[in-house]
C-alpha cells in the first residue's frame, strides 16, 4: 500500500478532491446559495493556522520540551478573547475600505501610502519564506519516511541535486494548485468562497486524522493517558520534559512564545486572509472566538501522548520526533492509517502553502509591482489594456516565484532546525507588523513616518538577529559571526546584541525587534506631521466602530461617470463596471450614471472597487489620473473640518438672531407709525392753532391800524370797530386758555382736585350760570336732577367746564324758534349719567365723528359759521375720560342731538334712582 | 382808477376791516363767505381783483384758484390770504396762478399798496 506511485495517486487524489470542493463552492456561490455564510464555516476556516507545524512539529517540540510546545497554541486561544475588540474593529474596517490584504491595510490607514504597502508585502514575503519551505520539507520528509517503510530512521540528508529533489517538485506542483485555486478570477473583494470551503473541510481531515492517530497511540499502543505517562516518567529525561523550565525556554521564553503567536493569529497573511478578508458577516466572530480554540484544544489534546509514546516507543532508535506522528503508525504496519496521516499532513501543508501564497501575491501584486508599474509607465499603463489579465498574469508569478524562494530556504537553511524553530521566525517577521496595526487602529497619532520607521527598523532587526543566524547554523556564513559578531565584534553578535544572555533565540529577537519597533514607532510618530489623506484614513481607522460614513466630503475635483466605468472595466470586466455603477446608482437614486459628473462619493465608490482588485495605493492613483482633482493640504483638510462644525455653529446662531432681528423689526416699525401719526397729529394742531390764533389777530390789527389811520371815523362805525377788536381780544383770550388747558390735560401737567361732589348741585350752578346766553337765545332750559344720586369722585371745576360747553353748545344749536334744552341726570349701571338734549337740527354721522376732534365744528354745511373755537368737546371729553367716564353723542339729522356722559360713583352704590320722567 | 375788488373771507370781522379798507380806497367791493360763493361771484361780480382766502369752507382758497385759472380767468388778478405762513404754502398758491400771497395778520398799509400795485394804481 505504500508503494511510491500509489502514494502519489493517493496524494492527488485528495488534492483533486480539495479542488473539487472548491469548485463547488464557487459554483454555489455564484448561484447565490454561499455554502460558506456559516460561522462554524468561517471558524473551521481559521485552523488553516494548524499547518504541518501543528501535525507534525508540536509534537517533535513537545518530545523535547515537553510542554513548551503549548505556548504556541495558549496564544491564539487568549487572542479569540480580544477578537471582540481587535478583530472585530479590524474587519469592519477592511470591509469599509475594501482592503484585501495586510499590506492593503497598513497602507491604507497611513494615508493610501505605497511605500508602506510595499514595505509590508516585502517583509511579509521574506518573513514567510521560511514558514513555506517548512511545510516543503514536512511534505518531503513526510514522503521519505513512507517510501522507506517499514525503516522509520531519519532519512540521511545527502545533498540532492536539484532536478531529483522531490521537494522542488512539491513546491512546484503546490504552486500549480494554488494558480488554479486562487487566480481563475479577479474579484472586487479577493474572496474565494471555494477556497475558503476546501480549507474549511481540510481542517476537519487534520482534525481527524490526528484524532486518529492520537487514540491509536494512546488507546492503540498504550493502555491509556496514565499509561503513557507512567511510561515515559521511566524514561532518563523525562523531568524536564514535565517541567514548565524545559529546554531553553524559561517563563520568559513562554511569555514571548504566547505573544508571538497571539500576534500571529492575526498579523499571519493567510490569517488575515480568512479571518479579515475571507468574513462574511461580523457576527461569525462571535461563533469563532469558542470554536477556534475549542478545535485548538482538540487537536492538541494527543500531542504529548504521542511525543512521549514515541519516546518510549522509539528510544534510542534516532528518529526524529519531528515525524513521530508518522513513524508510529508505520513501525507498528498500520499502512492505512499511516497513509491517513500523511494525506493530513499533507492537507495540512497545502492549506497553509495554498492560502498564504495567494495572500501574498495579492500583497505584491497590489502593493508592490502595480504601483512600481504604475510610477514606471504610468501613460502606457493607463492606456486601454486589458490590465485585467496583466494583473493575473502577475499574481500567478508571484506565486510561482514564493514557492520557488520556499524551496531555496528549505535548500539553504532548513535542513538543520526543528520545524518549530523555523516557524518561529516567521511569527517573528510577522509580529513587527504589529506596533503599525494595531498602532493604527487605536491611536489616531501614529503617522506613516512612524510606521515606515518602525516597520522598517524591525524588520532590519528581525533580519539580523533571526534570519542571518538560521543561515549561518547551515553553513553558508562562518560561525564566528555568531559567536563573535561581524567583525570581532561582540557587542553586535546577533544572538547576544548588546551583551543580553539568557534569552533563547526568539525571545532575545522579538525584544530587541519590539523594542526597536515600538520606539521609533511611538517617537517618530509623536515627532511628526500627518498629512491631509493620512488624517483622515486615521480618523475613518480608529473611530471605525462609531462613525456611519465619511470621507466623501474630503475630496474636491470633477470627474465623468464615463470615465470612471471605464476605468473600472479594465480591471474588472464591463459587464460588472457597469453592473456596479448601476447598484451604485439605484442604491443612491442619482439617474446620472451615464456621462455626468461624478459626485465625490462616487468616486469614493469606485476607488474602493479599484482597490478590492488592485489595492488601495494603486487604485488611488489610476483614480487620479481619471478625475481632475485638487489635492488637499492639510490646513484645507483641517479647514474644511473646521468650517464644517463653524458653519453649523454659525447657522444656528444667524437663526437666533433673525429671529430676534425680524421681533425687533415689527416693534420699530410699529413705533415708527406711531411716530409718523403722532408728528403729523402735532403738525396739524400747531398748524390749526397757529391759524386760529392769527385770525383774530388779524382783524385786531386791521381795526387797529384803520382807527389810527382816520381819526375823522364817524363815532358809530369807531365804536363797532373798537367793540370788534375787545371782542377778539376775548376771543383770543379763551383759545389761547383752551389750548393751554387742553395741552396740560393731554400732557398729564393738569391739576386735578378730587373730591366727593353732587352731581345735582353742579347741573344746578352751570345752569345758573348759562341762564344769560339762553335768554338771549330765547331758548327753553330745563333741568331733571332727582336727589340721592350718589357723590362723585371729581374735580369740580371740571365737571363744571364740561357742563358748561355742553350747554352753551346746546343753547348755541337748538332750534331758532322755540329752543329748547333738557338736562338729565339719573344712574345708570353703577355710574352717574348726564344728558344734554337740545331740539336743533342734529348731526350727520359724519359730523357726530368729527366734532370731537380738535378744532373740527359740526355743520360745515352751515352758513353762519358758528361761534367757538372747536376745542370745548375735546377738552369735555378728555375731562371725562381722565375722571373714569365716557363722552357721548346721539343724534338723528332733522330731530336734535343728545350729548351723555357718565361718571363712575364714588362707592359704586346704587340708590335705585330712577331716571325722572317728565 | 378804482376797480372792482372781490373779498372772500369766512370771518366776518376780517371781511369788515378789508370791506373798509378797499372802500376807503375807492374800489367797489363784493362779500362771498366761501368757496362756492367766491367762484359764482366772479362769474357775476367780474372783478379785476379777488382777495382770497385760504381757510374757507366748502371749497378752500386753492381750489378756488387753481378752478379760475383752469376756466380761463388769466387776467384776474388774485391774491392770496391766510394765516398759515408755510413756505410750502406760500409756494403752492404761487403755482396754482395766485399773483400775490399775503399772511395773516397783515399790514392794512401793505394789503392797500399791493392791491393798488396790482391794479395798476399809481398811488
Amino acid at each position: 500500500m505504500l508503494e511510491p506511485a500509489f502514494v502519489l495517486a493517493a496524494s492527488f487524489a485528495y488534492l483533486g478532491l480539495l479542488f473539487a470542493i472548491a469548485h463547488w463552492g464557487d459554483r454555489r456561490a455564484a448561484a447565490g446559495r454561499s455554502i460558506i455564510a456559516r460561522p462554524s464555516i468561517y471558524a473551521l476556516s481559521l485552523a488553516v493556522y494548524a499547518t504541518s507545524w501543528t501535525f507534525y512539529g508540536s509534537v517533535g517540540r513537545a518530545a523535547s520540551t515537553g510542554v513548551g510546545f503549548l505556548p504556541i497554541y495558549l496564544g491564539p486561544t487568549l487572542m479569540a478573547a480580544l477578537w471582540w475588540v481587535v478583530l472585530r474593529k479590524i474587519i469592519r474596517i477592511s470591509k469599509a475600505n475594501r482592503i484585501t490584504s495586510i499590506a492593503d491595510f497598513v497602507a491604507s490607514r497611513y494615508g493610501k501610502s505605497t511605500l508602506l504597502g510595499g514595505l509590508v508585502a516585502v517583509i511579509a514575503v521574506v518573513g514567510i519564506v521560511p514558514y513555506i519551505s517548512l511545510q516543503l520539507k514536512a511534505i518531503s520528509n513526510t514522503f521519505n519516511l513512507l517510501l522507506q517503510h517499514p525503516d522509520v530512521a531519519s532519512p540521511v540528508s545527502e545533498p540532492t541535486s536539484l532536478l531529483t529533489d522531490k521537494a522542488l517538485y512539491v513546491a512546484l506542483v503546490l504552486a500549480a494548485f494554488t494558480i488554479l485555486f486562487g487566480t481563475r478570477n479577479l474579484d472586487a473583494t479577493e474572496r474565494h468562497e471555494g477556497l475558503v470551503a476546501a480549507i474549511a473541510f481540510e481542517s476537519i481531515v487534520k482534525l481527524v486524522t490526528f484524532v486518529a492517530v492520537g487514540c491509536f497511540v494512546t488507546f492503540g499502543l498504550f493502555g491509556g493517558f496514565g499509561d503513557v505517562f507512567d511510561r515515559a516518567a521511566a524514561l532518563p529525561d523525562a523531568q524536564r520534559l514535565f517541567t514548565l523550565g524545559g529546554a531553553d525556554a524559561g517563563y520568559g521564553g513562554w511569555l514571548w512564545l504566547t505573544l508571538l503567536s497571539m500576534l500571529a493569529i492575526v498579523l499571519l497573511p493567510r490569517q488575515f486572509q480568512v479571518a479579515v478578508v475571507e468574513n462574511v458577516d461580523e457576527r461569525h466572530l462571535n461563533k469563532a472566538i469558542w470554536l477556534f480554540p475549542l478545535y485548538l484544544l482538540a487537536i492538541n489534546v494527543f500531542v504529548l501522548p504521542i511525543a512521549l509514546g514515541g519516546l518510549v516507543r522509539f528510544e534510542g532508535a534516532g528518529v526524529d520526533a519531528d515525524f513521530f506522528v508518522l513513524a508510529l503508525p508505520i513501525a507498528e504496519g498500520q499502512d492505512a492509517l499511516a497513509l491517513l496521516v500523511f494525506l493530513g499532513g499533507l492537507s495540512a501543508a497545502t492549506g497553509m502553502v495554498i492560502v498564504e501564497a495567494i495572500a501574498l501575491s495579492t500583497m505584491v501584486s497590489n502593493d508592490l509591482v502595480m504601483p512600481a508599474l504604475l510610477r514606471a509607465r504610468v501613460a502606457r499603463v493607463t492606456e486601454g489594456r486589458n490590465l485585467r489579465g496583466l494583473v493575473l498574469g502577475i499574481r500567478r508569478g508571484t506565486i510561482v516565484a514564493i514557492l520557488l524562494l520556499g524551496y531555496a530556504y528549505f535548500r539553504v537553511a532548513g535542513e538543520a532546525p526543528a520545524l518549530v524553530s523555523i516557524g518561529l521566525v516567521s511569527f517573528a517577521a510577522v509580529a513587527q507588523f504589529a506596533p503599525a496595526i494595531l498602532g493604527g487602529i487605536f491611536w489616531k497619532g501614529g503617522t506613516r513616518n512612524g510606521a515606515l520607521a518602525g516597520l522598517g527598523a524591525g524588520f532590519a532587526v528581525w533580519a539580523y538577529t533571526l534570519l542571518l543566524p538560521s543561515f549561518s547554523r547551515s553553513g553558508w556564513l562562518p560561525d564566528s559571526f555568531l559567536e563573535q559578531g561581524p567583525l570581532g565584534i561582540e557587542l553586535l553578535a546577533p544572538e547576544h546584541l548588546f551583551g543580553l544572555e539568557g534569552m533563547d533565540g526568539i525571545s532575545h529577537a522579538m525584544f530587541w525587534s519590539m523594542l526597536v519597533n515600538v520606539g521609533l514607532y511611538v517617537g517618530v510618530s509623536l515627532c511628526s506631521r500627518q498629512s491631509a489623506a493620512e488624517h483622515s484614513q486615521a480618523a475613518l481607522f480608529v473611530d471605525a466602530f462609531r462613525e456611519p460614513r465619511a470621507g466623501a466630503r474630503l475630496w474636491r475635483g470633477s470627474a465623468s461617470v464615463a470615465d470612471l466605468e471605464a476605468l473600472l472595466a479594465r480591471f474588472t470586466g464591463a459587464r460588472r463596471a457597469g453592473d456596479a455603477l448601476a447598484a451604485y446608482a439605484s442604491e443612491h437614486g442619482s439617474e446620472g450614471a451615464n456621462g455626468d459628473r461624478a459626485d465625490a462619493e462616487l468616486v469614493q465608490h469606485v476607488e474602493r472597487l479599484l482597490a478590492g482588485s488592485i489595492g488601495a495605493a494603486s487604485a488611488r492613483v489610476m483614480v487620479a489620473s481619471v478625475v481632475d482633482e485638487e489635492p488637499l493640504g492639510i490646513e484645507e483638510v483641517m479647514g474644511i473640518l473646521d468650517e464644517t462644525s463653524q458653519v453649523i455653529a454659525y447657522s444656528r446662531e444667524l437663526e437666533r438672531k433673525s429671529r430676534e432681528l425680524e421681533a425687533a423689526t415689527a416693534q420699530l416699525r410699529a413705533a415708527n407709525a406711531r411716530l409718523h401719526e403722532l408728528d403729523r397729529l402735532k403738525d396739524d394742531f400747531v398748524s390749526t392753532v397757529t391759524h386760529e390764533l392769527r385770525t383774530p389777530l388779524t382783524s385786531m390789527r386791521a381795526f387797529a391800524e384803520i382807527l389810527l389811520d382816520n381819526p375823522e371815523l364817524p363815532v358809530d362805525e369807531r365804536e363797532r370797530f373798537l367793540r370788534i377788536v375787545i371782542d377778539e381780544t376775548e376771543r383770543l383770550t379763551r383759545l389761547i386758555n383752551q389750548v393751554l388747558d387742553l395741552s396740560k390735560i393731554e400732557s398729564g401737567g393738569a391739576v386735578w382736585n378730587i373730591a366727593e361732589i353732587d352731581l345735582k348741585e353742579v347741573i344746578e350752578d352751570s345752569a345758573a350760570a348759562t341762564a344769560q346766553l339762553f335768554a338771549e337765545r330765547d331758548a327753553e332750559l330745563r333741568v331733571h336732577a332727582p336727589d340721592g344720586v350718589g357723590p362723585v369722585a371729581a374735580d369740580r371745576d371740571r365737571v363744571k367746564q364740561v357742563m358748561l360747553n355742553l350747554l352753551s353748545n346746546a343753547a348755541k344749536f337748538c332750534a331758532a324758534e322755540r329752543g329748547e334744552v333738557a338736562v338729565e341726570l339719573s344712574v345708570c349701571d353703577g355710574a352717574a349719567r348726564v344728558d344734554v338734549r337740545d331740539n336743533g337740527p342734529g348731526l350727520t354721522a359724519d359730523d357726530q365723528r368729527v366734532i370731537f376732534e380738535k378744532f373740527r365744528q359740526g355743520g360745515d354745511a352751515m352758513t353762519e359759521r358758528p361761534q367757538g373755537t372747536g376745542l370745548g368737546l375735546p377738552i369735555s371729553r378728555q375731562i371725562v375720560t381722565h375722571l373714569g367716564g365716557e363722552l357721548w353723542v346721539s343724534s338723528v339729522l332733522g330731530s336734535g342731538a343728545t350729548f351723555s356722559f357718565t361718571l363712575p360713583l364714588a362707592r359704586g352704590v346704587s340708590t335705585g334712582v330712577v331716571p325722572g320722567s317728565d | 382808477m378804482a376797480g372792482r375788488v372781490l373779498i372772500a373771507d369766512d370771518e366776518p370781522n376780517i371781511v369788515v376791516s378789508i370791506e373798509f379798507l378797499m372802500r376807503q380806497k375807492g374800489y367797489e367791493t363784493h362779500v362771498a363767505r366761501d368757496g362756492e360763493e367766491a367762484l359764482a361771484a366772479v362769474e357775476s361780480f367780474r372783478p379785476d381783483l379777488v382777495l382770497l382766502d385760504v381757510n374757507m369752507p366748502r371749497r378752500d382758497g386753492f381750489e378756488v384758484c387753481q378752478k379760475l385759472r383752469a376756466d380761463g380767468w388769466t387776467d384776474l388778478k388774485i391774491v392770496m390770504l391766510t394765516a398759515k405762513g408755510r413756505d410750502i404754502e406760500i409756494e403752492k398758491g404761487l403755482a396754482l396762478g395766485a399773483d400775490a400771497y399775503v399772511t395773516k395778520p397783515f399790514s392794512t398799509r401793505e394789503l392797500v399798496a399791493r392791491v393798488a400795485a396790482l391794479l395798476g394804481d399809481g398811488s
